[in-house]
């Protein structure tokens, strides 16, 4: 067999003189370039070109950071690693002047240093003992926001492919025990023990097998497998290859949705890469084992992320589910033996084989080995994409990692596990994350979506939120998901526009336990959590919509009511002049009165009023 | 020797071969379960979940139609959890369904109606939107009536699986999903659709959102008499049921037929309109003098027989060929054969559907 090693060698050595230049660093993930990071990137290159500067420009992907994009690192060589935030367009000759001209980074700008060997500049956090990333561990995103993406170099020389390199020198149970031994399971929300599926489709005849990826990433505030692959796409890859090695596959699949075009480009690139350095194709390394992938754009249905309707997908067929059993490790992709996983799954593949699965058990829980991407989203002041060890608590991710909650307001719930899953009350902030505690509350792990909501957050409006988003993305196969879901929104809806009766609140109960009983697939089955928890913890704000006729969150329009306090009214009559409705009459200078049957509740007079005289409730 | 399984099913044990559904062993134990989208002549979707059951170690409650019946397995076909979900998914159906059994054709024959009654579920236990799909009869045969649609998915597999004509799939998503030939046609857009009117989607339709157009409004189902008859159109000699209300024909409905299944074609479930026809002849006519007149039966029988034995004498039996109908009985079509070989002696008889 042959193997990588003088490429390896060449490839770091590369990647070393790139790092001992002076550089920039352009942050061009999605996120990075909505906020701007093409313009950043062209306004570096002309500023270097102008001044006749001797830097490395590159681009990376991004660092988790996203509420601060557009995101530039700069190092002069020799010196720390200094990654900026919110550098707008605008920013970029101020700091290129200081940092590379004048040798003196821009501190009021600088978010992290990463000083390497360097002596750290004094007033930047390092990234490691910085509140975003003390509390992070590293692994399966080690390389985003570091390497260049679109790089086989920079893959190579940190460790790329040592793990099929090494793969295809064992015995292909081998592989499969060690996955066991990691204790990875699943990370696109079932949690399933990775090993044991690869082990199924290992023992499952058949004379062709595939192995697919699940890169449909459809829960709302979702991105954790967008970054994965725009920021370390070869990984994926190489997580694939050492599954199709392990169970016998010689053909993969990415369905990935057609939403992310920058995860596809780059997917693109880093297979051509990979076939150009033999490492896809036939006899991979000489090793008689080949492999190939090829890419399935999805339409962006939610339910196409689910297993079965993802297979009927590739092949051509509506995004339905199918019946389960057979289960695809035995009828997959076009009735074949499959090993579908996440894409978070299969980028800890090569870490796993690389240093052991003893290394990926030693972190995390007993039952819930290694780590976690997270995406933090909602009323939190640091959102953005995190990578943790399972065991970590609610409390340290929402208010360590992330900051607390925007404006200082009050912690009111977490939802984990987007439409799947639930919501989380401040009594259970403390709560490991773990599979098997987040199921305990009702919830679930899912991919990773946490959204965090303040007290300004109606629970009964979130349960809302979601129901729509079931109901509409239900594939409408099967009665209970495709009439349920539809009958829960309505009954939320009246609640809501507080028409609720008591009842309402049985008939939800029975619909959820219904429909969780009997629909076909994992969206039915879950998609009354959020309504199962947020009636568990929340249940006296559904009542108060209902018997008091009140939103205690002020959030459902039609349970507002506007009202002018006396005592702080001094009758300047801005408020009658904001009205369209002509609801607010007074004497001047007297206080003055809103007439609720007039009123449409468009909120005016409050933005208007300067004595915080307006109040709805 | 095909292995078998011994499960209990609400106390009652049964054995069954292995690989049975619950479902099939749940009927040989006489035990019911109500099914909407189950056909076992069709692939199983387990898609309308009113046939679940409750296993205790299995998660939720499976569908017993897709579920495989085990060794030792405990089945409860009717516990209150069971009961719930069945009259729940009832309700969920019913409350997107016009309030029509009065007038609706499948009034008597329809299991949505049948297991409402079953389980004492009415309309209205839901109030909200209902769908308003205008009626599709646009075409002289069949009626579809989406809004009585409860998606069961059997016709789009009938017309696959059976008919191999691929004219119907799901469209849409969630409460919208919709059963429709390709990019929302119509049946009648035949380019499109690649409809052949062949009926078989309506003989699986278990409510009444498919059905025989010349038959609506002309007869209650139980008024009905079912009168099984091999099709005289073709030599596949399908078997079909004649629905005969008043000694007059309505129509035809697929029966369990020996070589056909359910599965017929358009002349066979459509082209009956001859049997009751004005224009039909009721006595034999002979043309005098260049005009058709009427005649007794005994008179044009002679003159056929005189003429048929001149021709036989003078230029010999093979002179002579006979060509039969489809549109006539078998029994009739083998009396001809009799006549041609028997009493004509020429094996000149053919059928027109042989051509
Ligand atoms: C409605 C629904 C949507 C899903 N969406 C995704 C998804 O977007 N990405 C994903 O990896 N898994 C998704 N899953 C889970 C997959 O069905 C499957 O369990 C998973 O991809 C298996 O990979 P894993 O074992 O590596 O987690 C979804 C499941 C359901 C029921
Ligand atoms: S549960 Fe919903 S999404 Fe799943 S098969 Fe049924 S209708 Fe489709
Ligand atoms: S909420 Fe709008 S309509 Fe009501 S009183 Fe204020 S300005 Fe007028
Ligand atoms: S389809 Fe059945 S339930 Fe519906 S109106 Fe007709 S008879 Fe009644
Ligand atoms: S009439 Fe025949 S061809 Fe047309 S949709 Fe029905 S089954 Fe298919
Ligand atoms: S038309 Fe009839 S057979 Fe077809 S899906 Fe609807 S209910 Fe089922
Ligand atoms: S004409 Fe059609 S229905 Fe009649 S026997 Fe032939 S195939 Fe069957
Ligand atoms: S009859 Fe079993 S799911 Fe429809």
């Amino acid at each position: 067999m042959k193997n990588l090693d003088q490429v390896r060698l060449k490839y770091q050595e590369q990647y070393k003189q790139k790092l001992g230049k002076n550089r920039i660093v352009v942050g061009l993930g999605t996120c990075g370039i909505a906020a701007g990071g093409d313009k950043v990137m062209q306004n570096v290159k002309e500023e270097v070109a102008a001044r006749g500067l001797d830097v490395e420009i590159d681009f990376t992907s991004c660092i988790g950071m996203c509420y601060r994009e557009p995101m530039v690192e700069i190092a002069l060589a020799g010196a720390p690693s200094v990654i900026y935030g919110d550098i707008f367009a605008d920013k970029v000759e101020k700091l290129i002047e200081s940092h590379i001209v004048n040798k003196t980074p821009v501190y009021e700008w600088a978010v992290i240093q990463i000083p390497g060997e360097a002596t750290p500049y004094e007033g930047i956090d390092i990234m490691e003992k910085s509140a975003y990333y003390e509390k992070q561990v590293r692994s399966v995103t080690s390389r985003l926001g570091r390497t260049n993406p679109e790089s086989i170099i920079d893959y190579i020389a940190t460790g790329g492919y040592e793990g099929i390199e090494k793969a295809l020198q064992v015995e292909r149970p081998a592989i499969i025990d060690e996955i066991k031994k990691s204790g990875l399971r699943g990370r696109g929300g079932g949690g399933f023990p990775t090993g044991t599926k690869w082990q199924f489709v290992y023992d499952a005849r058949g004379d062709k097998k595939y192995a697919v990826c699940n890169a449909d990433e459809g829960d709302p505030g979702a991105f954790m497998d967008r970054s994965v692959l725009e920021g370390d796409p070869h990984s994926v890859l190489e997580g694939m290859m050492i599954a199709g090695y392990a169970i016998g596959a010689d053909e993969g699949y990415i369905y990935c949705r057609a939403e992310y075009p920058l995860a596809i480009r780059r997917l693109n690139l880093a297979i051509a890469q990979a076939e150009e350095h033999g490492l896809l194709g036939d006899n991979i390394l000489d090793s008689g084992f080949s492999f190939r992938i090829k890419i399935k754009a999805g339409a962006g249905a939610f339910v196409c992320g689910e297993e079965t309707a993802l297979l009927n997908s590739i092949e051509g067929l509506r995004g339905m589910p199918r019946v389960r059993p057979p289960f695809p490790a035995n009828k997959g992709l076009w009735q074949k033996p499959t090993v579908l996983n996440n894409v978070e799954t299969y980028a800890n593949v090569p870490f796993i084989i690389r240093y052991g699965g003893d290394w990926y058990a030693d972190m995390g829980t007993e039952m819930s080995k290694g780590s976690k991407v997270f995406c933090l989203t909602g009323k939190v002041n640091n959102t953005g994409l995190m990578e943790v060890p399972m065991g970590i608590t609610l409390r340290d991710i929402i208010f360590s990692i992330g900051g607390g909650i925007q404006d200082g307001k009050k912690f009111k719930a977490v939802q984990s596990g987007g439409p799947s899953g639930g919501c989380i009350p401040a009594e259970h902030l403390d709560t490991s994350i773990d599979y098997d505690s987040l199921t305990a509350l009702g919830a679930i792990m899912g991919s990773g979506g946490l959204v965090v909501m303040d007290e300004t957050t109606c629970m009964v409006d979130v349960a809302k939120f979601f129901l729509n988003f079931t109901q509409l993305e239900s594939c409408g196969k099967c009665t209970p998901c495709r009439e349920g879901t539809k009958r829960m929104l309505e009954i939320l809806q009246r609640i809501c526009d507080g028409k609720g009766e008591m009842e309402d609140i049985d008939t939800l109960d029975r619909l959820c336990r219904v429909i969780k009983n009997t629909a076909l697939c994992g969206l039915g089955q879950t998609c009354p959590n959020p309504i199962a928890t947020t009636l568990r913890y929340f249940r006296s704000e559904y009542e108060a919509h209902i018997i008091d006729k009140r939103c205690p969150a002020g959030v459902c329009s039609a349970l507002l009511v506007y009202t002018i306090l006396a005592n702080k009214c001094t009758g300047c009559g801005a408020c009658v002049r904001s009205c369209p409705a002509g609801a607010i009459t007074g004497e001047k200078k007297g206080p003055h009165a809103i007439d609720t049957d007039k009123c449409i509740k468009c909120g005016a007079c409050i933005q208007k009023c300067k004595f915080d005289a307006i109040i709805k409730a | 020797m095909v292995a078998n399984v011994t499960l209990t099913i609400d106390g009652i044990r049964i054995t069954v071969p292995k690989g049975s559904t619950v479902l099939e062993a749940a009927e040989k134990a006489g035990i019911f379960i109500p099914t909407f989208c189950h056909d076992p002549e069709l692939s199983k979707p387990g898609a309308c979940r009113i046939c679940v059951v409750e296993i205790p170690g299995m998660r939720n409650l499976p569908a017993s139609c897709v579920t495989e019946a085990m060794e030792g397995m405990v089945v409860y076909s009717a516990s209150p959890a069971v009961i719930e979900a069945r009259k729940t998914n009832l309700e969920l159906l019913l409350a997107n369904h016009p309030e029509d059994c009065l007038t609706c054709n499948k009034n008597g024959d329809c299991r949505l109606q049948e297991y409402a009654y079953y389980y004492g579920v009415k309309y209205g236990a839901f109030k909200g939107e209902k769908h308003r799909y205008p009626l599709e009869d646009d075409n002289p045969f069949i009626v579809r009536d989406m809004n009585k649609c409860i998606l069961c998915g059997k016709c789009v597999r009938m017309c696959e699986e059976v008919q191999g004509n691929n004219v119907l799939n799901f469209a849409f998503r969630g409460f919208n999903a919709l059963v429709t030939p390709a990019m929302n046609s119509k049946y009648s857009d035949t380019e499109i659709s690649n409809c052949v009117f062949c009926g078989n989607c309506i003989s699986v339709c278990p409510v009444g959102a498919l059905s025989e157009k010349d038959m609506l409004g002309k007869a209650r189902r139980w008024e009905v008499k079912k009168v099984t008859t091999t099709c005289p159109y073709c030599g596949v000699g399908c078997q079909f049921d004649l629905n005969v209300k008043d000694n007059k024909v309505l129509g035809v409905t697929s029966t369990d037929g020996d070589v056909n299944g359910r599965a017929l074609c358009v002349k066979g479930r459509f082209g009956y309109g001859f049997i009751h026809h004005p224009d039909r002849l009721t006595t034999p006519l002979i043309k005098k003098d260049g005009k058709f007149v009427e005649a007794t039966w005994t008179e044009a029988i002679k003159l056929v027989a005189e003429k048929l034995g001149d021709i036989k004498a003078k230029d010999g039996p093979d002179a002579i060929g006979i060509l039969s109908s489809a549109r006539v009985t078998n029994e009739e079509n083998y009396l001809m054969n009799k006549l041609a070989r028997a009493v004509i002696g020429t094996n000149n008889i053919d059928h027109c559907a042989r051509l």
